[in-house]
């Protein structure tokens, strides 16, 4: 039993990291409508530009993240403006192809600048939190922290401002919304600043609790689709509900796989989703 | 010298049946496969692992196509009936899982040790020199056979069918096609042919191991198939030996660059071909060889397909 809700604990963790990228992921999506792979390099992007933030400027944890937050959104708009717009017309498969080359080039240009050792964050060490027999690591809780007002400053952002507003109405129905005045490339550029910079803040996360190195994303980036496709392709609330639902699943199955097998939790869970419920969780559009 | 010549255009065939595969399932159905990689692994480790247990080499290869084929139904049974982002995405995580059961399932694969001592077909009868030149002749001889059949298989009404699919799957299903059977069939068939070169692979290197098939083969048969031509199988042919050349290359070039670490002339690397892709995709995504759209025949002269 305590296993059990240890593991549901962990995997509310995890899942909230998860969350964040996710939902980079899920607005890139649903207002641009292609799955953009280069989130795996914004995610090491952003925990290489808070690592230099924090052991170089010693900055803490949450000046870092922001940080990681604007030096990832620009990255992302500059290399969307130079590779994947001018493809945007020629259908979603041509621009996912290209975001896996840019995905590519990007990861590298880390690796050449930081070579391919792992780094650690310059953190104070503390001891995990007891509750009864479950432990928290102060660290973690920190992290789900931040995550959660991430979260929350999203969805105001979305509810209440007019860049809000307009990109959930370009995602509900583009001509519609260009009709209203909206202007598309500006909310391109918008989401895009957002949804990449979201995944430079998860990837700060998920590395704060362990290291990093140029793989760091690419090794979240199919736990990012499994959320979004468990949540729904293109559902924001969706991609928040799929990383929770997938962390929680991924931390179960640890109980009876080895832990190696952590990445496939992902695989089987979209494979299992896509055969019974296609929309995913919160999703309407899948055929 | 020679014998580097005659690795590389080993390594060219092999990843032209690559670049034939992705091409079968990109160019005939529209559809995309990032496992390629994962693909490719499932052959090879089928074929390594069946000539271990006392199977003769042609039956090992016969084992990686059929394992191949009905691993690739199972993999997109579910996903073929969705929108084409799906598919991309579940084949991705594939390829890793394909890894992780290779890297973990010490039993079967022999972990991140590999398989090696892999049979090498008539290496002992014809020795190390005489053996890259017969398997040389084999590779290219099995590229030849397969692009016959896809560029058959494209000119038939089949091809036809499936190219209508790719271009609007809609119309081809009003027009009575059964879409998910033809999309199912060409998968099938195109992870079949991904696992024969994986086949061919190990038993040209007589070992294989988890490290072989990163993600990055695929990107390099994403590349081969988009700078040769989508849609023409000897555009896809073409792009994977000019792929393997461009690899070769770099690695030349790389050598002229001072003072840099190893793992940055590998970033180099990696960072060219990613930013060729992307060039290519914008300014010739038809290609070196575009696909020709043979004109509808006249009706007076056409034959009953």
């Amino acid at each position: 039993m305590i296993l059990i809700l240890q593991a549901l604990i962990n995997g509310l963790m995890t899942g909230a990291l998860i969350a964040v990228p996710a939902i980079g992921f899920s607005a890139i999506f649903a207002v641009l409508r292609y799955p953009n792979f280069a989130i795996a390099a914004y995610a090491t992007i952003g925990a290489f530009a808070a690592w230099w933030a924090n052991t170089t400027l010693g900055l803490a944890v949450v000046p870092a993240l922001a940080i990681a937050f604007a030096v990832t959104g620009v990255v992302g708009v500059v290399a969307e403006e130079t590779s994947l717009k001018r493809l945007r017309d020629k259908g979603a498969l041509i621009v996912a192809i290209a975001s896996i080359a840019l995905n590519l080039v990007l990861e590298n240009v880390i690796r050449f600048a930081f070579g391919n050792d792992m780094k650690g964050y310059d953190l104070p060490i503390a001891r995990d939190l007891r509750f009864g027999e479950l432990r928290i690591g102060p660290q973690q809780l920190q992290s789900l922290a931040l995550a959660v007002i991430i979260m929350a400053a999203m969805f105001l952002f979305l509810r209440y401002t007019r860049f809000g507003k307009a990109m959930r109405a370009v995602a509900d129905n583009p001509d519609l919304a260009r009709l209203k005045g909206i202007d598309p490339a500006r909310i391109a550029i918008v989401t895009v600043f957002l949804g990449a910079g979201l995944s430079g803040v998860g990837g700060v996360l998920i590395g704060l609790d362990t290291s990093i190195d140029p793989l760091t994303g690419y090794r979240v980036l199919l736990s990012v689709f499994a959320a979004a496709v468990l949540g729904g392709l293109g559902s924001i609330p969706g991609a928040v509900v799929g990383a929770l639902a997938l962390g929680i699943a991924e931390e179960m199955a640890l109980i009876v796989t080895p832990a190696t097998y952590r990445t496939a939790v992902g695989f089987v869970a979209i494979l299992l989703m896509l055969t019974f419920r296609p929309c995913g969780i919160l999703g309407e559009r899948a055929a | 010298m020679l014998s580097y010549v005659i690795f590389t255009l080993t390594l060219c065939g092999i990843y032209a049946l690559l670049a034939l595969s992705l091409n079968l399932i990109w160019g005939g159905v529209g559809l995309v496969n990032l496992g390629l990689a994962g693909f490719f692994a499932v052959g090879a480790y089928a074929s390594a692992i069946a000539t271990g247990a006392g199977a003769p080499v042609l039956i090992g290869w016969s084992a990686a196509l059929v394992v191949g084929a009905v691993v690739g139904l199972v993999v997109t049974f579910a996903t073929l009936r969705l929108r084409d982002d799906y598919l991309a995405i579940v084949t991705l995580g594939f390829a890793e899982v394909i890894r992780l059961i290779a890297l973990n399932e010490r039993w079967l694969t022999r972990g991140s040790d590999g398989i090696s001592g892999i049979k090498a077909p008539l290496k002992a009868e014809l020795g190390l020199q005489g053996f890259s030149y017969v398997y040389l002749a084999i590779v290219t001889l099995t590229v030849l056979g397969v692009w016959a059949l896809l560029r058959r298989l494209d000119l038939s009404p089949y091809g036809r069918a499936m190219k209508a699919i790719r271009e609007d799957q809609q119309l081809a299903a009003f027009a009575g096609k059964a879409v998910l059977r033809f999309k199912l069939q060409a998968f099938a068939l195109s992870a079949a042919i991904a696992a024969l070169s994986g086949a061919l692979y190990a038993h040209f290197q007589s070992y294989v191991s988890p490290d072989h098939f990163q993600p990055l083969i695929t990107i390099y048969i994403f590349l081969a198939v988009t700078a040769g031509g989508v849609g023409r199988p000897s555009g896809a042919v073409f792009g994977a030996y000019l792929v393997v050349i461009f690899l070769e290359a770099t690695r030349f070039a790389t050598e002229w660059l001072p003072g840099l670490q190893p793992v940055q002339v590998a970033a180099l690397r990696e960072i060219m071909i990613g930013v060729a892709l992307i060039l290519v995709l914008h300014l010739r995504p038809q290609g070196i060889w575009p696909e020709r759209i043979p004109k509808a025949p006249a009706p007076s002269t056409s034959p009953t397909a």
